[in-house]
């Protein structure tokens, strides 16, 4: 038996120590179920969607990839999530500023209502902008008198899009600026820094990798949106479809390879995602706070 | 108002010689209440408009409640179903050695990372009755795709994480010398991980059953293409909401949202009751 006194990480002894790990049959029983469950969840549906993607051949692939619609779906993908994610990332920064440095009254609500919209189901989330913005609501008239556009537009689709993203960079910052406190901050001003001078040079390189970690998560959810930038973009073709968008419309038209061709290159920015959210947890786990996941 | 602050014992803040209070929270709040409160309260609104009688008749609705009813039933399975096989990937993932760990423990986000309607589309494939799946489930005789549980399995694989990685941090935190003291005592394994373990993991696979519940009961993209979508049998209640929408049917889209929004928020509710409870328990 080790020494209890000396508190000692030794994996070979945690191996050897029948007592606080399971016999070998049950843990070869556990890792089974564990990989059976996750092959059959996970792995399998990935394949199928590069397999289905190439399964007339590469040219096929690249061709139904080349096409006016699937750029244009790709080319308004990319836009909503240029325009969104700053605007979250702003935000994020603004409200883990007020929470993290600063005691006040409402504080706890306030972080509620910043999740809010982890709760609401995605579709309800268009819902309410249909129901501002729709030709049945009070503002309609007025808009449409006018002619603006946010329906079935681009301003409508990162509106949803910027509403389901919301939390995002908010949720990694605030942990992360709670735990490393004022000090920094105060020694930064106390020395004579300007309050953006301390925010540039003090807060920000202290956050950056969290703060990147939040964008990246935003990043992928932001391009991948479906439900409610489904209703409210109306669905118009090389104009107002998104890549998740133009995906349903190619499976339901039975152009099985056209609808994965577009599905494996938001798979692969997925598996982007992931990989890159993988480094930044190995090389930076402390500077990324203890929240991992959601 | 800040006159009135300082007088009384009663701060809004704490001071602070850190610059930026008025300017962050002001901008934040402006954001907060311009994206989220004023579309969410126009939802209130408007199904307040309704009048208490005619919501309620859509609400109370067969084809709104049978529709409900599957959104909350299939959530409820497949998170169920979540508790028990997350749990064991957690366990698998913290306690033991294998080559490959963290890729598969990476793994475990791509429902969090794969556009729900990418995973709606290979799970349907997958599932279909000509499927690598579906094929050999069809000559056993279980219809997965186009039944309410192909719900099920989108559900299961869009709720996974929420109880991996809930109940994961609270396996890594267990002391390993609790498990010791036990077989010291003479517990045998299974005993201790049943009375001793079980006991400081059940609200976090409380949390994140209820996590995955909430994320299942208002999903969308994943569930539409595999559910087949048949009135009563296995149409969810957030695609009602879209087909309303797709009548010009407003009064009703607006309700049923309502009732959903309620019921969310009340889990919501009822999960930040057993954080705390958890953390003034067991933190």
């Amino acid at each position: 038996m080790a020494d209890p006194h000396i508190e000692t990480y030794d994996p070979e002894h945690e191996v050897m120590s029948a007592a606080i790990t399971e016999s070998r049959p049950a843990r070869a029983v556990f890792m089974a179920i564990a990989f059976v469950f996750l092959a059959l969840f996970l792995v399998l549906p990935l394949v199928v969607v590069f397999n289905q993607a190439f399964a007339k051949g590469l040219e096929t692939y690249l061709t139904s990839l080349n096409d006016g619609d699937t750029l244009s779906a790709i080319k308004l993908t990319l836009i909503v999530a240029a325009i969104s994610v700053p605007l979250n990332l702003v935000f994020g920064l603004a409200a883990s500023w007020a929470i993290a440095k600063f005691e006040f009254k409402g504080k706890a609500f306030l972080t509620t209502l910043i999740d809010l919209p982890f709760s609401v189901s995605p579709v309800i989330s268009g819902l309410v902008y249909v129901l501002l913005f729709g030709a049945q609501s009070a503002l309609g008239p007025f808009l449409k008198a006018h002619g603006i556009e946010i329906l079935f537009a681009v301003p409508g689709i990162v509106l949803a899009t910027v509403f389901v993203t919301f939390p995002f960079v908010a949720r990694e910052l605030i942990p992360l600026m709670q735990e490393q406190g004022t000090g920094d901050e105060e020694a930064a001003l106390s020395l004579g820094a300007s309050g953006w001078q301390t925010f540039w040079y003090v807060t920000l390189p202290n956050i950056k990798w969290g703060l990147l970690y939040g964008v990246l998560l935003c990043n992928a959810r932001a391009m991948g949106e479906f439900g409610a930038v489904s209703v409210v973009s109306g669905h118009i073709r090389g104009q107002t479809n998104t890549m998740p968008l133009h995906v349903e419309i190619l499976y339901n038209e039975y152009n099985a390879v056209g609808a994965f061709a577009v599905a494996s290159l938001l798979a692969g920015l997925a598996l982007v995602t992931l990989v890159l959210k993988t480094v930044l947890e190995m090389r930076y786990g402390a500077e990324i706070a203890a929240t991992r996941g959601h | 108002m800040s006159n009135a602050t300082t007088r009384t014992g009663w701060r809004f803040r704490q001071p602070s010689v850190i610059p930026g209070f008025g300017l962050t929270l002001g901008f934040s709040l402006a954001y907060l209440t311009l994206i989220i409160l004023i579309p969410l309260s126009g939802l209130a609104w408007r199904s307040a408009a309704l009048g208490w009688a005619d919501f309620w008749r859509i609400a109370l609705d067969r084809r709104t409640l049978h529709a409900l009813e599957i959104s909350f039933g299939t959530a409820l399975i497949a998170a169920a179903v979540n508790v028990v096989f997350g749990t064991i990937v957690a366990w698998v993932l913290v306690r033991y050695q294998f080559p490959g760990r963290r890729i598969v423990d990476a793994m475990v986000d791509l429902p969090f990372a794969l556009p729900t309607a990418v995973a709606g589309i290979a799970l349907t494939t997958l599932y279909a009755p000509n499927g690598w799946l579906g094929k050999p489930l069809m000559a056993l005789g279980i219809k997965v795709a186009y039944s309410p549980l192909g719900i099920v399995m989108a559900l299961i694989f869009i709720g996974l994480p929420f109880v991996v990685r809930t109940v994961q941090p609270i396996i890594e935190e267990i002391d390993k010398e609790v498990e010791e003291a036990a077989a010291t005592l003479g517990a045998s394994r299974f005993q201790t991980i049943t009375r001793v373990l079980a006991p400081g993991l059940l609200p976090a696979v409380v949390t994140g059953f209820a996590l995955a519940f909430a994320r299942g009961v208002g999903e969308y993209g994943s569930v539409i293409f595999i559910a087949g979508n048949l009135p009563n049998v296995s149409e969810i209640a957030p695609l009602l909401i879209v087909i309303r929408l797709e009548e010009y049917n407003y009064a009703a889209a607006t309700a049923i949202a309502a009732v959903m929004l309620a019921l969310s928020f009340l889990m919501l509710f009822v999960i930040n009751l057993l954080q705390s409870w958890s953390r003034k328990r067991y933190g």
